[in-house]
């Protein structure tokens, strides 16, 4: 940011703390940006005349004497058609150095649409993976995030579903990003030939955690311009959640906020639900549609990030590694689409609500004979069918390398049915029975 | 004058102004930021600094932005008009903004001031009046709306003039009163009420002696919610809160139902607005949308403002109670509030109580809830406020800071349970953690009684036992395997899973099974009752668990068929001839 004529510059610093330092200085606005001794700073809080600024790439090397100019407006970014195709950091700046985006400067986190003026999400996002089309179908405007342990190949799986859904454009927003994962992101884009309908904005371990929190704001700045202004179907993805909520953490602990379950910080919920609630269908057909990933720690979802998150989202889906197949499955017991109701049987076939359920009804019924054969209990005819069932079920339908449409999953279900159950075992409606059972 | 300020700190939403004159607590202000007008509520004053909250993002905002106080605490309007409208916690309606973006200080009017109403007259000159008594009536969609003396209006007034029958709009003076010391007032249709003051215009609240039927059994039945009470409903993410909620406010036999959607997701509510006014209330084969009122502060509206939403839906009930009508409040969710209230006690720098609550977070909430009730009416009839809210505990832990405050306030407990959502047996309402401290009351029963059948809540508590037995023997079975217990044990347990499947269950997705009215329930109910104590004497465990497999089947397919229809009877006979089959054995 190039100094303004008649600027004021400060040059006395009253204190400084590890993310945040205050000074006395007049005329300033809340949110307002500054720069502090060349870094960016946001004011968080004022009190007469003392104006507490957080700087985000944190403060070492700052100085009492250290240069401090307002910009005089909150954070912002320059939105046009030319975003797609870029990388940007946090602050919306070009990644790899190439030209500013020229557009309308647009203040990023504002405001929230009317419910009332929302129209209901009613329009199916295909994935090609059973585990969410078939089990737990996704629609546009839906939030939705994967509760992962770290070790799950989440981004890959997401990269995955951007690429098969048909977005007019994905954005992408990395918090911590390793940088690794980050070239990883690059790369598939490229390969898919997608790069020109992709937006990203990423922060990668490299970078100041604290940085982090601009990224979901700007990400959906740009989402909003796509969906809003030109009507679009936007996807964004947003990885990893859970190191977003980490640097709120950081910055209410240094200012002295008394924080609330697992340190985090009192506003937690809010804070979150400011992000996904951006996801949104639009009168004008335009859509926002919001996957997420949250790790957990050791798969607990009831501290405090996956608790207050699973409030706020419509669903959420779990990875599993599923020993019988060697593959990572979504697991069909724990995930959950909210939104589902709204498209399966209506703008998929018929018979796709009672095959979802009769599908995960038998695996369950696969799950007990597990547990009696660990138990080392005889198994029946019908738990040996169950497992084997179990079996191709995870094989030819959960596995996330499965690409195929909802129609031939809907098929590939009804072989299954027919391969090891009797049809009174299956317990589908008559009518759905006699259409489409497999001889 | 009013009093003015200047603001002299910024901390998030919460503003603190120097003020130049007085100021009082819960005061009413308006901050100006640039060209925009933003509402805020005085929270607490320290010398001549007003500390605000501000019901909207403060982004912008400089030392010594301009301020102005406005002598009245936060006021719903009250009118002819507000049926069927979408509010935001403000009472702004929402579809009066005409922008897809709420823009900050948008602020729209709650009633149409222009619209003229069919107003007739109730009282006549020489009556003697007092707050909230029935000067006229106008016809609200359906309702008989009536026109009071103002709530705030303390003390005696006669009555000096009433508008004759004719059309008026709200604002027009349909009444003239005059106090003992011959001072006269004019009445128009309009009203203000500050929303966190309870409405205490009624002769007595006497104890709720009727049931609020809602046609989802595991309430009606197991744990009836009474008229003018006040109930919960905790459960974790995923238990089912909101889908029971929608059920209710479809069902429920009351004349108004308001929902406060408080920091909860918007698609949620844009479900009611979609679904509500495609739905028929099945009592008075009219659009839903006629008895519903929607007041809406989702998550990412402003949080200040989710506080407001619940005391401005509970106003709103407090006023149509006063009518005589019988209104359902229903919050969805009250965490949501009391997590407002805790980031702003954290703001404030106040000390924190458990899990940083404000330690006030009990009285605040014991005291919203004692505003729900049955009265009467200065004129000897009866309205009700039943209230209902979801609490959406953390991490599904029910020992949390707000189910433990609302377990005392509340006298319904509606547990939803983590286990029996993932087994898919919705509603997830615990049978055994739940109650109704209602059961106890002698009205309730004597007036359960008369409603449904003699003894009735004998035999409630009676399928009580039959689940907690039904529980005890499965643990034992689990513990010792199938083979390890007595027969008996076996039945017992699927006795308790036929009064699960067929009277806890219910399919809020199914046209017939969602809304089960009362005469339903009682014949399901002993049915299932009847079979209960009977002594079947199977042979092995095998047959016990086939046996009753098959009668659950059927019992269902009864749920699901239409009342007293040709296949509703069939199934009933099925069931019958069932169960005298295997006792012929």
């Amino acid at each position: 940011m190039t100094t303004r004529a008649f600027q004021k510059i400060y040059t006395k610093i009253d204190n400084i703390t590890k993310a945040t330092v205050t000074l006395r200085a007049e005329g300033v606005g809340n949110d307002e940006l500054a720069t502090v001794g060349g870094k960016l700073a946001q004011v968080v809080k004022i009190m007469g005349q003392n104006v507490t600024l957080q700087v985000f790439a944190g403060t070492e090397g700052l100085a009492t004497d250290s240069e401090v100019v307002f910009h005089g407006e909150p954070p912002k970014l320059k939105v046009s058609d030319n975003l797609a195709g870029r990388f940007f950091n946090a602050y919306g700046e070009p990644l790899e150095g190439g030209e500013i985006v020229e557009g309308e400067a647009r203040e990023i986190g504002g405001p929230t649409v009317n419910p009332f003026r929302r129209l209901q999400p009613s329009e199916l996002i295909a994935t090609g993976i059973a585990g969410i089309d078939l089990n737990n179908t996704i629609v546009t405007g839906q939030k939705i995030p994967f509760f992962a342990d770290p070790d799950q190949p989440y981004n890959a799986v997401m990269a995955n579903v951007a690429l098969r859904a048909k977005a007019d454009k994905i954005i992408l927003g990395g918090m911590g990003l390793t940088n690794d994962d980050f070239l990883y992101f690059k790369q598939v884009f490229e390969n898919a030939g997608a790069l020109d309908r992709i937006v990203s904005f990423v922060n990668t371990t490299e970078n100041p955690p604290v940085e982090r929190l601009l990224v979901p704001d700007m990400a959906l700045t740009a989402a909003e311009y796509f969906a809003v202004d030109k009507g679009e179907k936007v996807l964004v993805l947003l990885t990893d959640m859970t190191l977003y909520a980490d640097a709120l953490a950081i910055v209410s602990n240094r200012m002295d906020q008394i924080p609330s379950k697992d340190s985090m910080p009192g506003s937690l919920y809010s804070d979150l639900a400011k992000i996904y609630e951006k996801a949104v269908q639009l009168p004008n057909g335009g859509s926002i549609t919001i996957i997420a990933v949250t790790t957990l720690s050791g798969g607990d979802i009831t501290h405090a990030i996956p608790d207050n998150t699973g409030y706020i989202t419509e669903g959420q889906l779990f990875l599993r590694n599923d020993s019988d197949t060697g593959k990572v499955i979504v697991d069909p017991f724990r995930s959950l689409s909210r939104l589902k109701q709204l498209v399966i049987g209506k703008k998929t076939r018929e018979d796709h609500p009672q095959v979802m359920n009769a599908c995960v009804r038998l695996y369950a019924d696969a799950a007990n004979a597990k547990t009696k054969l660990e138990n080392g209990f005889d198994l029946s005819d019908y738990d040996e069918r169950a497992l084997n069932f179990a079996r191709d079920y995870s094989e030819r339908l959960l596995a996330i390398d499965i690409n195929i449409g909802i129609t031939e999953m809907l098929d590939t279900a009804w072989t299954l049915f027919a391969k090891y159950f009797s049809k009174q075992e299956v317990a589908i409606k008559a009518e759905l029975i006699a259409k489409y059972w497999k001889e | 004058m009013k009093t003015t300020g200047r603001v002299n700190g910024i901390i998030s939403n919460i503003v603190i102004v120097k003020a130049d004159g007085a100021v009082g607590q819960n005061e009413i202000c308006h901050v100006y930021c640039g060209d925009t007008k933003m509402m805020a509520e005085v929270i607490k004053v320290i010398g001549d600094d007003a500390y605000v909250q501000v019901f909207d993002s403060t982004r912008g905002l400089k030392i010594g932005d301009r301020v102005e106080f406005e002598g009245h605490m936060l006021e719903a309007t009250l009118a002819p008009g507000i049926l069927s409208r979408n509010y935001d916690g403000l009472q702004n309606d929402l579809e009066k903004m005409e922008s897809l973006f709420i823009e900050r200080g948008s602020i729209t009017d709650p009633v149409d001031f222009d619209k003229k109403w069919e107003f007739k007259p109730l009282a006549k000159a020489g009556d003697k009046v007092s707050a909230a008594s029935w000067l006229g009536e106008v016809k609200e969609q359906w309702i008989s709306h009536k026109i009071m003396v103002p709530f705030v209006m303390t003390g005696n007034y006669t009555v000096k003039s009433v508008a004759a029958a004719g059309e008026y709009k709200v604002t027009d003076t349909v009444a003239v009163v005059t106090d003992a010391d011959g001072n006269e007032y004019n009445i128009t249709m309009v009203q203000k009420w500050p929303v966190k003051q309870a409405v205490r215009c009624y002769t007595e609240k006497p104890r709720p002696s009727k049931v609020m039927e809602t046609g989802v059994r595991a309430i009606d039945t197991f744990n009836p919610l009474a008229e003018g009470g006040t109930g919960f409903i905790p459960g974790p993410f995923g238990a089912g809160k909101t889908v029971l909620q929608h059920a209710i406010s479809k069902q429920a036999d009351a004349d108004v139902i308001i929902i406060v959607a408080c920091g909860e997701r918007a698609n949620e509510v844009v479900e009611i607005f979609k679904e509500f006014p495609e739905l028929i209330d099945p009592r008075t084969g009219r659009n839903l949308m006629e008895r519903t009122i929607i007041i809406c502060n989702t998550s990412n509206m402003p949080v200040a403002a989710r506080e407001a939403s619940v005391y401005t839906g509970m106003t709103i009930g407090e006023y149509y109670r006063a009518m005589g009508l019988k209104v359902l409040v229903m919050a969805d969710s009250t965490s949501r509030w009391a997590q407002a209230l805790r980031e702003m006690s954290n703001r404030l720098e106040e000390l924190p109580g458990q899990d940083a609550f404000p330690v006030d977070l009990s009285a605040i909430i014991s005291n919203f809830y004692s505003r729900a009730g049955l009265v009467k009416l200065t004129n000897g009839q009866t309205g009700s406020v039943t209230f209902l809210g979801t609490v959406s505990p953390a991490g599904g832990n029910l020992k949390e800071p707000v189910t433990e405050s609302t377990k005392k306030a509340a006298r319904c407990f509606y547990a939803l349970s983590q286990g029996r959502a993932d087994s898919k047996r919705y509603p997830a309402i615990d049978p055994l953690d739940s109650y109704s401290k209602y059961l106890e009351y002698p009205e309730i029963k004597e007036y359960l009684d008369e409603r449904i059948e003699k003894d009735w809540v004998e035999m409630v508590y009676k399928g009580k036992t039959i689940v907690q037995r039904g529980k005890e023997a499965n643990d034992q079975i689990n513990i010792l395997g199938d083979d390890g217990v007595p027969v008996d044990y076996h039945e017992r347990f699927w006795k308790s899973e036929l009064v699960d499947f067929v009277i806890l269950q219910q399919d809020a997705f199914d046209d017939i099974d969602a809304n089960c009215p009362v005469e339903r329930q009682k014949m399901m109910y002993k049915m299932v009752l009847e079979v209960c104590d009977k002594n079947f004497a199977f042979t092995d465990f095998e047959q016990c668990s086939q046996y009753f497999k098959g009668l659950i089947n059927l019992f269902r397919q009864m749920n699901y068929s239409e009342w007293e229809s040709e296949k509703f009877f069939d199934y009933k006979k099925q069931i019958e001839d069932y169960i005298t089959n295997a006792l012929n054995k």
